[in-house]
């Protein structure tokens, strides 16, 4: 069975061609402000051109895009959204997109208006739900021109009824209005929920202009097989899904490229160097998956409540330049351009991938126009490169035990053989496309988020978990494979009837 | 008496959140309001406890409930403020100042959030210097003063005024009764204080030390040096323990969240385990087996690189830790206190004895 894998970041456009876990093709191409043609440029040279043996069982294209998380960091293509929250008489004292930057909070905000209604943790209502006001709000949204709305409920994980009556109003009066609910987000936490729900539909226009781009370069590079986007938690969902709810698709970059490393090394606990144009990524594989970070992550400033792989950049990367005079290194980065500013690309800059390639660590453009270079210089940066990346492994180890590190990424060659505190570097075939091989590989995964009353812990979690398993399977997954990546339980206090919150997260393969 | 300034709401919130010990929910949403109350130009204005005239009168204020509630309906303040009202209404005489019950968690920014609200200072002292669950546990109670009256009150039109109770532990299940019917969150007013009351029977100057842990929290972060270290730098605190969750345990009874974490060392404490109880707050920690600290002294968790308070409620497996352990106040380590907040009190089978004295 034969996948490919396609990331795009904002530099380059990587693909792989899979046969089981097989690599038959990979290639890095830059990327091209039409997403189309950066994907088709690359899709051509992974199937040779059309090569109908190449294009022949190829059954799942999963891409892995750094575009919607871009366009809320440089707030860009997003819609201003009209947000309703349902729970007067409470929810009240923090208004929506209060915290949010201003910049992105310009960009964003519409109208926005509370409304009665919501429920209690145990389903009562709070108040009855403002049927009347709600008729009146969908009417000023339609006549506001907003072309996006965003609907979050108190308690609306545990009961979605107020949610789903105020989208049918609103669908009724303004059928033409995007909506996300929060419930269809999932997670207790009102602040961080209705974050993310509005970030969503701001990026309803530009996540189905993006989707429906994907499957037309896909399309026209003649293979037929359905297209999956990546996931923060290194799975996917198919595009119909990730055009309805693009905020899923954050931070999947760091987590493909770490999958990836994993797939490649086959090693499952190891600390991954993810070496770019710019930045080195470090993050930590625990169990195959991305060590998540400890705290809560903000997106564009503003706070979610989407766990992210722990990682941490530090300036240092292929386009890193070189200061040659006063042996002074970074940080600042050719970049991308690094193939056209290089001295070894016929450029001026002095550049680390200038010192790789006179090391002899890596093969790139002409060495002659770098074997003038004093070897003091080369020496001075390569010791500054171990001592950078070893102070790296050493802030993400979790133990003083030493630790095996894997290096993918186009500057994979610029991590030394050896490192201090590094019981061995791993450089694998394939490293600088690690980052399409992860969302090659990536599985499928379902999660819930409930609160049980008056059951025990055994049975809260059954329960979960067959709901959970029901999310998995309906997002794609084969239910042979499904296995429990994650249980917690956290008991309620001061509440009666021994309330239990439960979170089960499933995940499989894909079944295709 | 003086005026906070912006920003140590930041300070006061990180303070509270050292001072929960693990409970009374971290302050995260009542800053944001905090701060939108002062972007609308309120202030919050700090009085010493010595500045309050002997009959002021003092209103004792904090919101009682389900942490995970205020996650969805957000902080009430309104609600107190409807119970200070009724306070008023039911004692016939307004009030000159507010403080709250609890330093340690959200409780802190009640007070603030009510204070501003109705112009009145906030004293800076509260009752527990730290979070603790129940109401008995509170220094006026320990030192015998009664709790009722006592007025709760929610968001819509309920109230219920408790006029007589014959002890604090009576107070807290008729009022847990009440608030449970109320969604399982309310706000609360006890008993008026007198300004000598206070300055006799308070938990003094908390505040200050909430926001003088949290600026040194702030200060350690911008100037890149060890925030954990400057929290043990400005308390006479001890750091007990330097690692990862490996396990956490819980399970309710009573409404209490009871259950132990254990910790695997780090660093120093490589090959070593510390295991921790906790009932709602931390009560109790083991290392390697051996007791090394309990209450009323103060065990906090503490994220090993942002100094950040870690709840029991969201503590999990993976997370790196310090775990340090601050002294508490003398009205807690006396006979009277420990009778209802020591070792014992929490159902364990041995006595108070403070970190400071456990031999390294």
């Amino acid at each position: 069975m034969k996948r490919i894998g396609i990331d795009v970041g904002g530099t380059n456009t990587d693909a792989v061609l899979l046969s089981g876990s097989e690599i038959l093709r990979s290639v890095k191409t830059a990327t091209t402000t039409d997403v189309t043609t950066g994907i088709q440029n690359a899709m051509a040279h992974i199937l040779d051109g059309g090569n109908p043996a190449y294009a022949e069982g190829v059954r799942a294209i999963m891409i892995g895009t750094t575009h919607f998380t871009n366009a809320v960091v440089e707030r860009r293509g997003l819609s201003k959204v009209a947000v309703i929250r349902i729970g007067l008489p409470a929810a009240h004292s923090i208004m929506p997109m209060q915290a949010w930057p201003a910049d992105l909070r310009a960009c964003v905000e519409g109208p926005v208006f509370l409304i009665e209604g919501g429920n209690e943790f145990d389903g009562r209502p709070i108040v009855p739900f403002g049927r009347a006001r709600m008729v009146e709000i969908a009417k000023e949204i339609r006549d506001a021109g907003v072309t996006a709305a965003a609907i979050t409920g108190v308690f609306s994980p545990l009961t979605s009824e107020c949610e789903d009556e105020a989208a049918s109003i609103l669908a009724e009066v303004a059928p033409d209005v995007s909506v996300t609910l929060s419930s269809q987000l999932g997670r207790i936490g009102l602040i961080e929920r209705e974050n993310a729900t509005i970030l969503n539909s701001a990026l309803h226009d530009i996540a189905r202009y993006t989707v429906n781009a994907f499957e037309t370069a896909i399309v026209e590079s003649g293979v037929d097989a359905p297209l999956y986007l990546t996931q923060n938690d290194g799975t996917v969902m198919q595009a119909a899904h990730a055009a309805q709810f693009p905020v899923l698709c954050f931070a999947s970059g760091p987590t493909n490229s770490m999958r990836g490393a994993r797939m490649l090394s086959g090693l499952d606990e190891a600390i991954v160097l993810d070496v770019g144009g710019t930045t080195t990524d470090a993050g930590c594989l625990v169990g195959g998956f991305p060590r998540e970070a400890n705290s809560k992550v903000d997106v564009g400033g503003v706070s979610t409540f989407f766990r992210m792989p722990d990682v941490v950049a530090i300036a240092l990367g292929g386009g890193t330049i070189v200061d040659e005079a006063r042996k002074a290194i970074g940080p600042a980065s050719v970049g991308y351009r690094i193939s056209q500013m290089a001295r070894v690309a016929g450029g001026e800059t002095l550049t680390l991938t200038d010192i790789a390639v006179h090391r002899g660590l890596m093969e790139f453009g002409d060495p002659d126009r770098v074997a003038g270079l004093a070897p003091s210089l080369s020496q001075h940066v390569e010791g500054w490169i171990e001592t950078q990346l070893a102070d790296l492994v050493d802030r993400m180890k979790t133990s003083a035990a030493d630790i095996p590190v894997v290096a993918v990424g186009g500057g994979a060659a610029l991590v030394p053989n050896h490192l201090p505190g590094v019981s061995r570097v791993i450089k694998v075939q394939n490293a600088g496309v690690a980052n399409a091989i992860g969302a090659a590989m990536a599985q499928v995964s379902g999660e819930i988020d409930r609160v049980f009353h008056d059951v025990d812990r055994a049975q809260a979690i059954s329960s979960a978990s067959e709901l959970a398993r029901h999310r998995a399977v309906s997002a794609g997954a084969d239910e042979a494979s499904l296995e429990t990546l994650d249980v917690e339980d956290t008991p309620l206090s001061y509440i009666p009837g021994n309330p239990l919150r439960v979170r089960v997260r499933m995940i499989g393969d894909l079944k295709i | 008496m003086r005026e906070l300034k912006f920003e140590e709401l930041e300070a006061l919130a990180i303070g509270a959140g050292v001072l929960g010990t693990g409970g009374g929910n971290h302050p995260h949403l009542e800053l944001m309001c905090a701060e939108e109350v002062y972007r609308r130009g309120k202030r919050i204005r700090l009085i010493d406890p010595w500045e309050l005239a002997d009959d002021a009168r003092v209103a004792v204020v904090c919101i009682m409930g389900a942490p995970l509630v205020t996650k969805e309906r957000l902080p009430e303040p309104i609600a107190i403020l409807r119970a200070v009202k009724l306070m008023e209404e039911h004692t016939g005489k307004p009030f000159d100042a507010i403080m709250s019950i609890e330093i340690g968690g959200e409780n802190a920014f009640f007070a603030m959030l009510v204070g501003m609200e109705l112009g009145l200072p906030v004293v800076d002292a509260d009752t527990m210097g730290r979070a603790f669950p129940e109401a008995q546990m509170a220094s006026f109670a320990i030192r015998g003063l009664s709790v009722a009256p006592f007025a709760i009150a929610d968001i819509r039109n309920n109230a219920v005024l408790i006029p007589v109770a014959e002890s604090a532990e009576r107070v807290e299940r008729i009022g847990r009764k009440a608030v449970i019917e109320l969604g399982s969150i309310a706000g609360t007013c006890a008993a008026p204080r007198s300004g000598r009351e206070i300055k006799d029977h308070a938990i003094l100057n908390s505040v200050g030390r909430a926001l003088t842990i949290g600026n040194a929290v702030l200060e350690a972060r911008k100037s890149g040096s060890d925030p954990v270290t400057a929290v043990l730098a400005v308390e006479k605190g001890a750091l007990l323990f330097a690692g990862k969750i490996q396990d956490v345990a819980r399970r309710t009874t009573d409404g209490f969240v009871r259950g132990r974490a254990t910790v695997l060392g780090k660093g120093a404490f490589e090959g070593r385990t510390l295991e921790i109880d906790f009932q709602n707050e931390f009560s109790v920690a083991w290392l390697d087996g051996e007791r090394v600290a309990c209450v009323p002294d103060l065990i906090t968790v503490l994220d090993e690189e942002t100094a950040e308070a870690i709840g029991t409620e969201v503590l999990r497996y993976g997370q790196r830790v310090a775990i340090v352990a601050l002294p508490a106040d003398p009205i807690m380590t006396s006979l009277q206190g420990l009778a209802k907040v020591g070792p014992r009190a929490f159902g364990f089978d041995f006595d108070y004895q403070s970190f400071a004295e456990v031999p390294a």
